[in-house]
């Protein structure tokens, strides 16, 4: 079955991707709402895989109950916690079971996670596992033998348009495109201008971008962005903006209203400007107001007539 | 160079030392000197420690450089008290203890963690600098070795978590891609960056690493 991120990206509309993030534990009910609620409303779901290395239930399993309820899943890899053989072995079993999309990603560093003491394995990195996915698609695996039945994928990969220093990621961008993504799904980004810039190198080369759009709940929680997460930039008039909206007596909520007001424009703005292909938001751990950022985006057409 | 350590917790030595009541303590001339894990002040003070636990010190002395040869004389010299003593207790590197292990008939405890072999690079600020992983990439990273100086042994460019030069494991650690990044700028050779370096081989020597020069 070919994937139907792929044919939406290749169809010119604007691609709208989101994502999901697994238990810790095996309760799924939560996250089988989150993907309930979100399946029918965008082109393909990330499920996480342990992100920022805190340990959960894995990132196939979350992708299999996708395809169950009629989703489409992007399968999120890190080279965190597996070697070689081992991210081989979960392509195989993901191609096989129907999952059509892979985003390769390095993986956050170990000590930032819950597992403090574990080994972080990087056996191959982004670049290498890009390359491995189009190798098991010719196929042949890492170690040169024929595999009986090959994979095949849409793969993607992550970029940060707003690191410091910005050009060895810009190298790094290019060695990925060389490797065979297809697509990319940024880092959270705020400043449309800078981002406009980073879209004028992008669109050298054939691949879809799809902006990073992490949902503000608060002037604390972007203030807290600035000063620890690398490679997020929140610019000084949003802060104020979701300051301002919990000033004085504004009732309960009013900072996650405001969030979704500006995540809302800004995915309209990216749309209207055609500056990319389409958006990858992010609640984390907010995914019940996704369809609200939607809405305010102007998405209402995209909902179900019937629900 | 030099191999870096740290001291192991007092309950750890003490562990290590349960049944044992009677102990000689080596420290090193050299690196554990340098590094204040092993030196003459640190052995007298780990004596002090030990007869707190109620154990009886035979002996000590710190050999000039543990890991060479040299450990053989001055085992010899100290052979009674070594022998009086139930076991040895290693202010060294792992390589003393190995040392030590070829010489004595008595159990080695090492006092401290062996950590990495590293550069001196602001007085008191050790950097690891090789992990001997048998395929220099040297050459073509302006001299940063990847493999170790970036937190994740990534071989081919930066993760998102580069920030302004530094890792995101630790703002005090250089990012070794922004590091390589520079350095290649500045050697006229940005186009490395661009070129693929395929996954390494972890098996260049498999483990046990052993190797005979003729
Ligand atoms: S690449 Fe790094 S770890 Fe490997 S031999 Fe060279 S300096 Fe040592
Ligand atoms: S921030 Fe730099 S040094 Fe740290 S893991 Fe990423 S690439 Fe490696």
């Amino acid at each position: 079955m070919p994937s139907r991120l792929k044919e939406a990206l290749d169809s010119g509309n604007f691609v709208v991707t989101s994502e999901v993030a697994p238990p810790k534990g095996t309760n799924l009910d939560t996250f089988v709402h989150h993907i309930d609620l979100l399946k029918d409303k965008v082109d393909g779901l990330n499920v996480t895989d342990h992100q920022s290395s805190v340990m959960r239930y894995p990132s196939l399993g979350g992708c299999l109950l996708i395809n169950e309820h009629g989703g489409e899943p992007i399968l999120q890899m890190t080279c965190r916690d597996r070697n070689r053989m081992g991210l081989e072995a979960d392509l195989l079993l993901a191609s096989s079971r129907g999952i059509n999309n892979v985003l390769c990603l390095t993986g956050d560093s170990v000590p930032v996670g819950d597992h403090k003491e574990a080994a972080g394995v990087f056996d191959l990195d982004s670049v290498q596992l890009l390359r491995t996915v189009r190798l098991l698609e010719s196929g042949l695996d890492l170690g040169g033998n024929q595999l009986d039945g090959p994979v095949e994928f849409c793969a993607g990969a992550i970029v940060t348009p707003e690191a410091h220093p910005l050009e060895p990621q810009l190298f790094k961008f290019e060695k990925k495109v060389d490797a065979g993504a297809e697509f990319f799904q940024t880092q959270a980004i705020y400043d449309l201008d800078n981002f406009a810039n980073f879209m004028d190198f992008a669109r050298q080369y054939p691949v879809r971008i799809l902006a990073g759009i992490v949902l503000l709940s608060s002037a604390k929680m972007a203030q807290y962005m600035n000063n620890n997460v690398p490679g997020i930039f929140v610019p000084q008039p949003l802060i104020d903006e979701l300051a301002k909206a919990v000033a004085g007596d504004a009732p309960k909520g009013a900072g996650l209203a405001k969030g979704i007001e500006i995540a809302g424009r800004m995915i309209r703005e990216i749309r209207d400007n055609a500056l990319c292909d389409g958006v990858h938001i992010m609640a984390i751990g907010k995914e019940e107001v996704v369809p609200q950022i939607l809405a305010a985006a102007g998405f209402e057409a995209l909902e179900p007539a019937l629900e | 160079m030099k191999t870096i350590t740290k001291q192991k917790s007092l309950d750890e030595i003490e562990r290590q030392l349960a049944g044992l009541d009677r102990v000689f303590i080596v420290g090193c001339g050299t690196c554990t000197t340098v590094t204040k894990t092993g030196g003459i002040d640190q052995v007298l003070e780990m004596k002090e420690r030990l007869e707190q636990m109620d154990k009886w010190v035979s002996g000590w002395t710190v050999i000039p450089t543990a890991c060479d040869e040299v450990t053989q004389a001055d085992v010899k010299e100290y052979g009674q008290t070594i022998k009086d003593a139930g076991c040895v207790l290693a202010m060294t590197c792992a390589l003393g203890v190995h040392r030590l292990n070829l010489y004595v008939d008595r159990p080695v405890m090492p006092a401290l963690d062996t950590m990495f072999i590293g550069v001196e690079e602001t007085p008191g600020r050790f950097r690891e600098a090789c992990g001997q992983c048998g395929h220099c990439v040297l050459g073509e990273t302006a001299g940063v070795c990847p493999v170790v100086s970036c937190h994740k042994g990534l071989m081919n460019g930066p993760c998102g978590g580069t920030n302004y030069g530094k890792c995101e494991v630790d703002k005090e650690m250089d990012c070794a891609w922004a590091l390589i990044h520079e350095r290649l700028q500045a050697q006229g050779r940005l186009p490395l960056m661009r070129m693929y370096q395929p996954p390494r081989n972890h098996q260049v020597v498999p483990r046990p690493r052993a190797t005979r020069i003729s």
